[in-house]
């Protein structure tokens, strides 16, 4: 009966309720994209980085990342990658070797970033290989390097022409030869980035690497230490979205409260009428409180079946940006697309945000109903 | 014939005031009010308009308090009692008949009628059986499942009565219950009202300003400027 009395209350003025439920919808909606456009380029950018290079979680000798010289390359001690690979949550360990050199063909050259990698072990990080234009995947004990193009347009070069790298090596030996030959650091490795399973594993992993490591010789660094500036990016687009948010809701509180407020003015009279036959205020109370749930939930729902689809057709279907934006996206390493993040955390906020509104906001109804006597509420309702 | 003080007392006021100060003057709206009323009666509270007939009513239902003086229904002295108390007083001593808008415009005439019941947490089936049955004897028993909206004013005053009936008061209140109605619903309504008291020996007690509705009462007590100026019991 209380469930049905509530339900047909909320119909009453179906007008009213529907331009209510319109309107939370309408934010919901609003927001979930807004959300879901958010958090997906956030997951793009942090893919894009982590995915693209650094990986999740890498090990380099202490003071590496401060100084990032050859100089501060290591010997990995025997097994470590065996040790890692087997723990939980680890894909993979990537060793690698960096360095710059000067890259030069016939008459052109220019500065590069050499970098010295295990095939196998890469693709599990970068996946470099599918992303070779022209020629050959490069073997472990191949003579050929993989060029990025820009660089290769740069001096000039195709398949098969050979490039002369000149640069120090290790504490100041010359050598030739490809990567630890060629800077005549042999066995050696800059870092060793960990692929983890799960985003999430970081933390653990890093902490139980951290364990069966020699702290006072290696420092073991997750993404979120060796990219602030990213962090603190996506924090400062995080709070400014959050404000948008917050705004658009208050905007829609507004509304919901000008609805409570006439649910109760307009009804003081019956309320009134309900007090004097012996309707308890705390039975009248839950009546008015259900129906205020029973509508949050109507328009969350009715925000979701709408926002949902679109969501999803988006997180599948990625917007393609403009051929004026791309080349800027590129600059940065960023693939040019807007990607939608469909995670959960997108649609339960908005739910609980509307919900805690409706909460907050009901407290005014609720308020009424326990301070009116009867023969006011039905003196001034009428 | 039987006299008032045959049965048992009901209402019990004794020296009642009642002052608002809601504005800036006081306003004495009740004054050294002493009235019995015993089961099975049909009284007539009747007054120009202001007399105080409603804050009587208000005072004796429990849905006011009296400035000064007792007041005992049903033997409790319910000027002490706090406000959950009362609410449950109210729920279990007392029928309320408002002059108009009494019935939850979303039930139907037939939920309407269970909906003190279901506070009252009657059993389902016995209910069910109630409200069919009274507004069978009323004549609403095809309007049953219709909402107040699509009555005339006359019979959702009945369902309205119908709604005190079913709760088994100790007796109903009835403010001025054909204010709003046309002279042959009001008549109608009080005859239904008569009927009733007879067959359900149920005691009404209600405030009218209609000469056609006093007409029907077996005890008329009239009230003016807050003072009871007359109050005769007829045969
Ligand atoms: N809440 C209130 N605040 C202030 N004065 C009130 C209040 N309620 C009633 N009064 C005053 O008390 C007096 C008695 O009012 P009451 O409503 O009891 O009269 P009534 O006989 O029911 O009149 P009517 O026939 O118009 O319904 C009137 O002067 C009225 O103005
Ligand atoms: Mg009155």
């Amino acid at each position: 009966m209380m469930f049905k009395l509530a339900w047909r209350n909320i119909w009453r003025n179906k007008r009213r309720t529907i331009i209510t439920i319109v309107s939370i919808a309408f934010a919901v909606i609003l927001s979930s994209l807004m959300r879901s456009m958010q958090l997906g380029s956030y997951e793009r950018m942090i893919d894009n980085s982590v995915r693209f290079y650094t990986g999740y979680i890498q090990i380099h000798k202490l003071g590496y990342w401060d100084e990032q010289v050859l100089d501060n390359a290591f010997y990995p001690p025997k097994g470590l990658q065996e040790q890692i690979e087997s723990l939980d949550g680890v894909e993979a360990a990537v060793p690698r070797l960096e360095s710059f050199a000067l890259a030069s063909f016939k008459t052109r050259s220019r500065g590069a970033m050499v970098i010295g990698i295990d095939p196998e072990k890469e693709s599990h990080l970068t996946g470099v290989e599918h992303k070779i234009t022209e020629g050959s995947k490069v073997g472990l004990n191949d003579p050929r390097v993989l060029m990025g193009s820009g660089l290769a347009d740069y001096l000039n070069m195709k398949v098969g022409d050979t490039l002369v790298l000149i640069s120090q090596g290790y504490h100041g030996v010359n050598a030739a030869g490809k990567y630890e030959y060629f800077y005549g650091a042999e066995g050696l490795l800059t870092a060793m980035a960990v692929v983890t399973d799960q985003p999430k594993d970081v933390d653990d992993v890093r902490e139980e690497i951290l364990g069966d490591l020699d702290t006072t010789a290696y420092e073991v660094m997750g993404w979120k230490t060796m990219m602030p500036e990213l962090i603190q990016g996506i924090e400062i687009d995080n709070i400014s979205g959050i404000i948008m948010l917050l705004l658009l809701y208050l905007v829609i509180g507004f509304g919901m409260f000008g609805t409570f407020l006439m649910m109760t003015k307009e009804r003081l009279y019956e309320f009134g009428v309900m007090l004097s036959v012996g309707m308890h205020r705390s039975r009248l109370q839950l009546l008015i409180f259900s129906e205020i749930v029973l509508l949050a939930i109507l328009a969350v729902l009715a925000g979701f079946a709408l926002s949902l689809p679109v969501i999803n057709y988006f997180s599948r279907n990625p917007i393609s940006l403009p051929e004026e934006y791309k080349t800027a996206f590129e600059k940065f390493d960023i693939e040019p697309i807007y990607a939608f993040s469909n995670e959960p955390i997108v649609f339960t906020s908005q739910a609980w945000v509307v919900f805690f509104m409706a909460l907050v906001l009901s407290a005014y109804p609720l308020y009424k109903i326990w301070k009116i006597d009867p023969v006011t509420a039905m003196r001034e309702g009428r | 014939m039987e006299t008032v003080t045959d049965k048992k007392i009901v209402i019990e006021t004794r020296d009642i005031a009642k002052v608002y100060h809601d504005s800036k003057i006081a306003v004495q709206a009740l004054r050294d009010v002493d009235l019995e009323i015993s089961e099975g009666e049909f009284t007539a509270i009747v007054g120009p308009s202001g007399s105080g007939k409603t804050t009587l009513l208000n005072i004796i239902g429990g849905l006011d308090n009296p400035t000064a003086g007792t007041i005992k229904v049903a033997g409790r002295d319910i000027s002490k009692l706090k406000d959950s108390e009362r609410i449950d007083f109210r729920l279990h001593n007392i029928g309320f008949v408002f002059q108009q808008y009494n019935l939850i415009p979303v039930l139907t005439a037939r939920e309407n009628v269970e909906f003190i019941m279901l506070l009252q947490k009657i059993p389902v089936h016995e209910m069910k059986a109630r409200s069919l049955h009274l507004l069978e004897e009323v004549g609403l028993k095809e309007k049953a499942n219709v909402r107040p909206s699509e009555l005339s004013g006359g019979q959702q005053q009945r369902v309205a009565v119908v709604r005190a009936l079913a709760s088994r008061p100790k007796f109903i209140l009835a403010d001025e219950p054909t204010a709003n109605l046309d002279s042959a619903s009001a008549a109608n309504l009080l005859d239904m009202m008569a009927r009733m008291n007879q067959e359900e020996g149920m005691t009404f007690i209600f405030s009218t300003h209609d000469q056609r509705v006093i007409d029907k009462a077996r005890r008329v007590v009239t009230l003016e400027d807050g003072i009871i100026k007359s109050d005769e019991v007829r045969s």
